[in-house]
């Protein structure tokens, strides 16, 4: 009975490998499985070698709907223009082999390597210094001397780019969107995880809302803390967070908690039904009106934008044209780095408004806070 | 915003429920000799199947008992590593752990065509029992529970009765202290810990399953997030009896609930430390009134038999 079992175990660990290896072509959307074109050019017309862009995932990986997949849809684009070879990799679920799969690309003779989020700064500075012949960049990263050791401040020559985005001056335009829309007086925010970061979208939007209402009440609420960073993908905790503020009495709720932010908009269409008057969610990083099932859509007022993608796309594109840019890239208001949607029209009467304020961030005549 | 209020106690329930179930199907595990530390997986496993079937069949219905029945082949799977092939107890549940996160974020995308979330679907609705929810402050509390709170509390003086009041349950018992005892009275261990282990898995299922198909209505890859560590913390916290158990699993729950209320108002409190209340609470607790926790004795011990 034993031996048998065990010959039955052995098979059972053949199949749950092979069935891993299929999700893994999957969950990179058959971009991973781009024929090695390489091989066949040997034989005919040595063709220019195509540049390699490594994108490493966030912890998430593509399929959050929010700020990976935003990053996926920069590469994709720059895949599809500049007939790139792509490469995808995602650390594990704890994020400890970040620094192994950055090290892989980079002895591949990856051109540009690019870390999906600040949680990869660490990594980038320390790998970029044992392989100065290939760039790297990071989203969201600030990296300079105190990073890592023998980490410097980046410059134009470094093989680093910071890919910093305003996030601030986009979430003060939902934010003044909110107090416009808001009936109540009263409006939250939801991060995932309170980190400085996080407390740059609080703060815009905070500032955004009191620009428009100085009055107004303000609920803010985090879901974890570092170095727990579950809050980003723990929809039923976001959920119960935000019905708590419909509860409250809040009428307009803002989400920066990645994944977590699904729960959001369900509790919106829930409060909305038991209130009997319209609630709303504002989303993150991606246009969420587009991602959202049809029957969640009338409850996403808008969205603040962060083109993460823009950003990818445009370091692949500096790359792939020979004049790759070190050192920080302010992805802002002005270069349309970050900004709102809208998808659903619902803000639609209040766009002038959002626009004059938009061009008085630009113009510097109103400074939005970065901090809390 | 209030703090305190009765959208305080839903949330608190909704908060415990996962728990508790996950912490039964560990308490029925390991009082059997079993140590289930894949109570995480089969949450996640139970919380996948559930929409999916949902998703394909449109019943809520359907997706509950599909979970319920992946977590009992999951029990099985982990018997039949750890009862039968006598494998080390944490290294197959370890197992059905990591299969569970990478097989159920496999599939997303072959079943729903995009990575990372399924899209929304049916919830198991709340009951509306008449009369209850028509009460004054509790009824709405009433109003938002469905069936599989009612079975989660219920659970609890079953649980009790059965294990403390009935045959099957002294002999579950005592195959998970001296199963060699046991055994030389006519209980069949083997047979006794399997039904534990099914069990086991069923009611961690039901945790994932009230998680996707009550409380959010998707799944998202990874959703448990450590849910099932937590359960089985609180059946430690618990002393591995139904009633400390229970008492764990609402104060985890409920602690959350108050946490996130009270971030919001801005109670003048540090919220890091709002955060550590309740795991400080509880280590005051186990210090002080409760004791040592002792587990049962033949605990992770493979039994062979004479």
């Amino acid at each position: 009975m034993i031996k048998w079992l065990r010959w039955i175990a052995v098979l059972a660990i053949v199949a749950m490998v092979a069935a891993a290896c299929n999700g893994d072509n999957g969950t990179g959307d058959g971009t991973t499985t781009a024929p090695p074109t390489t091989t066949e050019a040997g034989t005919t017309e040595p063709p220019p070698e195509p540049t390699t862009v490594g994108l490493v995932y966030d912890i998430g990986g593509r399929g959050d709907l929010s700020f990976n997949d935003s990053a996926a849809a920069g590469h994709d684009q720059a895949t599809q223009d500049f007939g790139i070879e792509p490469q995808e990799l995602e650390p594990n679920q704890g994020g400890t082999n970040r620094e192994e799969l950055m090290r892989l690309l980079a002895d591949q003779g990856t051109d540009l390597i690019i870390g999906v989020g600040f949680l990869f700064s660490e990594t980038v500075c320390k790998v970029a210094q044992d392989y100065p012949e290939v760039n790297f960049a990071d989203v969201d990263g600030f990296i300079d001397a105190t990073t890592c050791e023998g980490g410097s401040d980046l410059t134009e020559d470094s093989n680093i780019a910071s890919l910093l985005f305003a996030e601030h001056q986009g979430s003060f335009l939902v934010g003044a969107a909110a107090a416009m829309k808001s009936t109540t007086g009263h409006i939250g925010f939801i991060g995932g995880v309170e980190i400085g970061l996080i407390q740059k979208f609080e703060a815009g939007f905070a500032a955004g809302a009191r620009h428009v209402d100085p009055d107004i009440t303000i609920d803010v609420q985090y879901i974890s803390q570092p170095p727990d960073f579950s809050g980003f993908n723990d929809p039923a905790k976001g959920k119960e967070i935000a019905a708590g503020m419909y509860d409250g009495g809040a009428d307009v709720v803002y989400h920066a908690a990645g994944g977590s932010g699904a729960g959001l908009f369900e509790a919106a269409k829930e409060a909305s039904d038991a209130a009997g008057e319209q609630r709303w969610a504002i989303g993150v990083d991606s246009d969420q009106y587009q991602s959202a099932p049809p029957e969640l859509q009338p409850y996403i007022l808008t969205s603040m934008l962060k083109r993460v993608d823009v950003s990818v796309y445009e370091s692949i594109a500096a790359q792939v044209d020979g004049n790759f840019v070190g050192g920080y890239l302010i992805f802002d208001l002005a270069r349309d780095g970050v900004g709102y949607s809208t998808s659903g029209g619902f803000v639609d009467d209040i766009v002038p408004d959002l626009e004059e304020l938009k061009a008085a961030i630009i113009s510097g005549e109103i400074e939005v806070p970065d901090a809390v | 915003m209030r703090v305190f209020s009765i959208g305080l106690v839903i949330s608190g329930i909704h908060l415990s429920m996962p728990l508790l179930f996950a912490a039964y199907g560990g308490l029925v595990s390991e009082r059997s000799g079993v140590i289930n530390i894949a109570l995480e997986g089969m949450m996640l496993f139970g919380a996948f199947l559930g929409v999916a079937v949902t998703f394909w069949t449109g019943s809520p219905w359907l997706g509950l008992a599909a979970g319920v029945g992946l977590g009992i082949l999951l029990g099985a799977l982990h018997g039949l590593l750890s009862i039968t092939v006598r494998a080390d107890q944490i290294v197959s549940a370890t197992a059905i752990n990591l299969l569970a996160l990478g097989v159920t974020a496999a599939l997303i995308p072959t079943i729903w065509g995009q990575p990372g979330v399924s899209p929304t679907v049916a919830r198991i609705p709340p009951v509306v029992l008449p009369g209850l929810s028509d009460l004054p402050l509790v009824g709405e509390i009433f109003a938002e529970l469905s069936i599989l709170d009612y079975v989660g509390f219920l659970m609890v003086p079953v649980a009790f009765y059965v294990l403390y009041r009935t045959p099957l349950g002294l002999r579950l018992r005592a195959c998970g202290e001296v199963p060699e005892a046991a055994a030389s009275t006519g209980v069949d261990v083997i047979r006794t810990r399997y039904l534990a282990v099914l069990t086991s898995g069923a009611l961690a299922a039901l945790g994932g399953v009230y998680l996707s198909l009550v409380q959010v209505g998707l799944f998202q890859r990874g959703m448990t997030q450590g849910r099932g560590f937590i359960a089985l913390a609180a059946m430690i916290f618990g002393k591995w009896r139904p009633l400390p158990i229970l008492a764990a699993s609402l104060l985890l729950g409920f602690a959350d609930a108050f946490q996130f209320r009270a971030q919001a108002v801005g109670l003048p409190l540090p919220h890091d430390l709002l955060l550590a209340l309740p795991y400080l609470v509880a280590l005051v607790a186990l210090a002080t009134f409760i004791g040592r926790a002792t587990a049962p004795g033949a605990i992770g011990k493979p039994y062979v038999k004479d």
